[in-house]
């Protein structure tokens, strides 16, 4: 594989990650897969990439002190189980043959709801902005399902009381996408956290990435430990296009709009996704495909 | 690049040899090749090995057919799974797989004139040299019904990443008794001994052979990690995860200096 394609890669999905402020795993890892780098390769290189993205990102939101410590320990406590649960199912269904079209399937399927539910909220927006001068919508705070469970606590950071119930189950979700998928999971993660949980959105990102970094860190030694299938000198080469870009992407990201940022994100998702999809339904050239030998 | 003067060694050795035993093959191969090891670097991208050789004789050249050289080089041959995609409810999946336990990773021939010239099918069916031949000597994975097909895709997926290749005319003889060519090998070589035939055909049969081995090994820092993965797995978990932190952190640290300069 050539070392400045991946460089380059990493580069160029950095720019995004900066521009848009996501994790940028979930469009690193198809364009690995469509490079060619085996699908269980990629998400386990990809979820070790995370953690240097995410540990980069993490230290701003420390000294800004936008970090919910008690909800992340929360999250992660849900997110290592769930990160353990899924690394099971991706070591079964590969020793079946089956893991490539697990993972192009959970892409598809996410990169679709995702990129469709941005681009017409973003459409929206954009609509809305030019009729009445930008009015934001009123935040809601959800009450309900989520006020009548048990085992309460409180948060200070977000201030919150609420039961431990939701942001673990939150947390287990984002565990089982970054063990099948190889992301970090903050595009799922942080509407959750501010529809479900109603946390303020200052603290969002910086506790997202706070839990990410545990959970994709537990989600790569599983990985190396039981398929082998971490490469880290795949992983550098990207992680090092990767902090350079995001740090590009970053300032470039200050002269655009909202708004089209997020339409751009959302068509970039949707083209994505659509590749994929059609590698799915169009009829393969070569029917066969060779593996490797072994239960793994 | 290692030169090794393993074909003047080769000749010497010979030379020292009894007259019978030389009498019995009247035509022998002497070989050289200008690497009998291929080092795997964490930049390595393909490597060619030239393998060049005279044919030693007691007896003046036979006049009636000309002499063919034909150059056969086989990779290890670890097991390979080979699945099957067929439609299932409007997608494609893997619906079965046959495990080919044991078709060589690398597998390159080179031959002094067409191939159906220099061999014969029958000679080709016993010391199997084609690639065809070669990869269908594979075990009992070939007896399941319609394996064929399964052995047919592993030659056919391998002879387009240049794994497998047979490449006609491009070993050079001259005068009956010089013989070279150069067989490219592919960056993502599996590690192993590689075997290497060489036979000397007159008529397509085969008059004399010769065997020997290149040794393709990863080294220096692609074979540390390959090991430490293999065998220290969680110590190499936690050294990419150590790396993922230190660049995460330095990246940030670095980042804001500039700023703040």
């Amino acid at each position: 594989m050539n070392a400045f394609l991946l460089l380059g890669l990493g580069g160029m999905v950095g720019v995004l990650s900066g521009m848009f402020g996501v994790g940028g795993g979930f469009l690193m890892t198809p364009l690995l897969f469509f490079i060619g780098i085996p699908p269980a390769v990629a998400v386990a290189t990809e979820a070790n990439q995370i953690v240097a993205s995410s540990f980069s990102g993490v230290l701003a939101h420390f000294r800004r002190r936008t970090v919910d410590i008690k909800m992340g320990l929360m999250l992660q406590a849900g997110g290592l189980m769930g990160a353990a649960l899924g690394v099971v199912v991706f070591n079964y269904l590969k020793a079946l043959g089956q893991v490539d079209l697990l993972v192009k399937l959970c892409y598809v399927v996410f990169l679709g709801v995702v990129g469709g539910l941005m681009f017409i909220e973003s459409l929206n927006a954009i609509r809305k902005s030019k009729k009445a001068g930008g009015a934001a919508p009123a935040a809601r705070r959800q009450r309900g399902w989520v006020h009548a469970l048990p085992f309460k606590m409180r948060f200070r950071t977000s201030g919150l009381y609420i039961s431990v119930i939701p942001p673990i189950l939150v947390g287990v979700c984002v565990g089982i996408l970054a063990a099948i998928m190889g992301v970090g999971g903050g595009f799922i993660m942080v509407p959750a956290m501010i529809y479900i949980l109603g946390m303020p959105t200052k603290v969002v990102v910086g506790t997202s990435l706070f839990q990410i970094i545990l959970v994709t860190g537990f989600t790569t030694m599983l990985h190396a430990t039981t398929n082998y299938t971490v490469d880290i000198v795949l992983a550098v080469l990207l992680l090092v296009g990767g902090v350079i870009g995001a740090q590009i992407g970053t300032r470039i990201g200050v002269y655009l709009k909202a708004e089209q940022l997020r339409i751009l994100l959302a068509l970039m998702v949707i083209v994505v996704c659509v590749k994929l999809g059609l590698d799915l339904l169009l009829q393969p050239a070569e029917l066969f495909s060779l593996g490797e030998a072994g239960g793994h | 690049m290692r030169k090794l003067l393993l074909s003047a060694l080769t000749a010497a050795t010979l030379a020292l040899l009894p007259q019978s035993a030389a009498q019995a093959a009247k035509e022998e191969v002497v070989l050289g090749l200008s690497q009998d090891r291929v080092a795997i670097t964490a930049t390595f991208d393909g490597s060619e090995i030239l393998i060049f050789g005279a044919v030693k004789r007691e007896t003046p050249i036979p006049a009636d057919e000309p002499l063919e050289v034909i150059v056969a080089v086989s990779g290890p041959a670890p097991s390979v799974m080979v699945r099957r995609k067929e439609k299932k409810l409007g997608i494609w999946v893997n619906v079965d797989s046959v495990l080919v336990d044991s078709a060589p990773a690398f597998y390159a021939v080179a031959t002094s004139a067409p191939f159906a010239q220099v061999l014969r099918d029958t000679e080709d069916l016993r010391y199997r040299v084609s690639i065809r031949r070669a990869i269908r000597s594979v075990g009992a994975a070939m007896h399941i019904r319609g394996a064929q097909a399964f052995a047919d895709a592993v030659m056919r997926i391998r002879e387009k990443n240049g794994l497998y290749s047979l490449r006609e005319n491009t070993v050079a003889v001259d005068e009956q008794t010089l013989f070279r060519t150069a067989i490219k090998m592919p960056a993502d070589l599996t590690e192993g001994d590689y075997q290497t035939r060489i036979f000397l055909t007159r008529g397509g049969e085969v008059v004399s052979s010769y065997e020997t081995s290149i040794d393709v090994r990863k080294v220096g820092l692609e074979r540390f990690l390959f090991s430490l993965s293999r065998e220290q797995p969680f110590l190499y978990g936690l050294m990419s995860l150590a790396i993922a932190i230190a660049a995460g952190w330095g990246a940030s640290a670095a980042f804001s200096l500039l700023r703040n300069r």
